[in-house]
């Protein structure tokens, strides 16, 4: 069997291992993220969440995922 | 009677009843802050822009606690020390559910919070261009409030003393200067530390007050939101009621013909 080969990615900050041409929208449905209390960031770039299942992640890729907390 | 019940703040074209915005920062747990909102009365609350708990899911989420279909969000820049910073916060925001409607800080000390008001009004300059609507923080100084104006910003808020500090308003003649100059909504932010200090700023003409460490830190959050809420309804009335003017003399209450 071909042994699906891993690359590395940033998730806020944190290395993160992932199989190779995995989508962002994969990624962010493992992650269990709720994609409308949310918003995304791909390589500094604001990405459309409906979108996401068409984008296909590359090695060192960073993402950032932020949402509202309680500020002043 | 005043009719403060027609007597909304308007924004941006979007009314509200509640003159009273309060931080949803520093409170021991969501609940608590909730709770304190709902006291307070307000309307509009600030929330901040940070990274998701990728590692604990389960974290309680902001908007599980605060419906933003009944309270409305304002998405704050705060933390963040530049132009650059606080346009990418702010884009971010809006991407989480189409929010327009923002508060922009930029800070310019990490001690004294003070606004750094170069990078401010270029980046109010940019979001209003964007489509934006910005209520923005910044220093008691009339010529920089003029400058945000003329560079689209939709709500004046300068601070009453540092982020933080309770010290109350520090400079009424400037906020009174900017009231006489500026028909946008003028709403004080940061530096409150009690509720006369709201009463204060609303008896200035203000159109509003900004609160958070005031109500989140003091040692009974929820009557302090009640005691907010009382004393910007107390000062919007006084004010709007026409105060007597100041005379250096005694003016005695009771007729003076008659007297035995």
């Amino acid at each position: 069997m071909k042994k699906i080969k891993k690359i590395k990615i940033k998730i806020n900050g944190k290395i993160e291992s992932i199989n190779q041409d995995s989508t962002l929208s994969l990624v962010l449905k493992n992650l269990k993220i709720p994609l409308n209390k949310v918003a995304i960031e791909l390589n500094e770039e604001i990405i459309d969440k409906k979108k996401i299942n068409k984008i296909k992640l590359n090695k060192n890729d960073k993402i950032e995922i932020v949402h509202f907390i309680g500020g002043g | 009677m005043v009719n403060l019940k027609k007597d909304s703040l308007i924004i941006a074209n979007k009314k509200f009843n509640s003159r009273l915005i309060v931080g949803t920062g520093k409170y021991k747990s969501m609940s608590e802050c909730a709770k304190a909102i709902k006291l307070s009365g307000a309307e509009i609350v600030t929330v901040a822009v940070r990274r998701v708990n990728i590692s604990d899911k389960n974290k309680p989420l902001l908007m599980d606690y605060i419906d933003p279909k009944k309270i409305t969000y304002l998405p704050n820049t705060a933390g963040c020390f530049n132009s650059k910073e606080a346009l990418r916060t702010l884009r971010l925001a809006r991407e989480i559910g189409g929010w327009k409607l923002v508060k922009l800080e930029v800070l310019g000390d990490k001690k004294n919070l003070f606004p750094d008001m170069i990078e401010t009004l270029k980046s109010t300059e940019v979001l209003a261009k964007e489509g934006f609507k910005v209520m923005v923080y910044c220093n008691d100084d009339p010529l920089m409030a003029k400058r945000l104006e003329n560079s689209g910003a939709d709500a004046i808020m300068p601070l009453a003393a540092p982020i933080g500090s309770g010290l109350g308003i520090q400079n009424k003649i400037n906020i009174q200067i900017i009231r006489k100059q500026t028909k946008l909504p003028l709403i004080i932010d940061a530096g409150l530390g009690q509720a006369s200090d709201a009463t204060i700023a609303m008896e200035l003409g203000c159109d509003g007050v900004l609160v958070n460490t005031a109500i989140a830190k003091a040692k009974k959050p929820f009557e302090m939101a009640l005691a907010f809420k009382n004393a910007v309804i107390s000062g919007r009335q006084s004010y709007k009621s026409g105060r007597i003017d100041k005379i250096l003399m005694g003016n005695p209450s009771s007729p003076s013909k008659g007297i035995i």
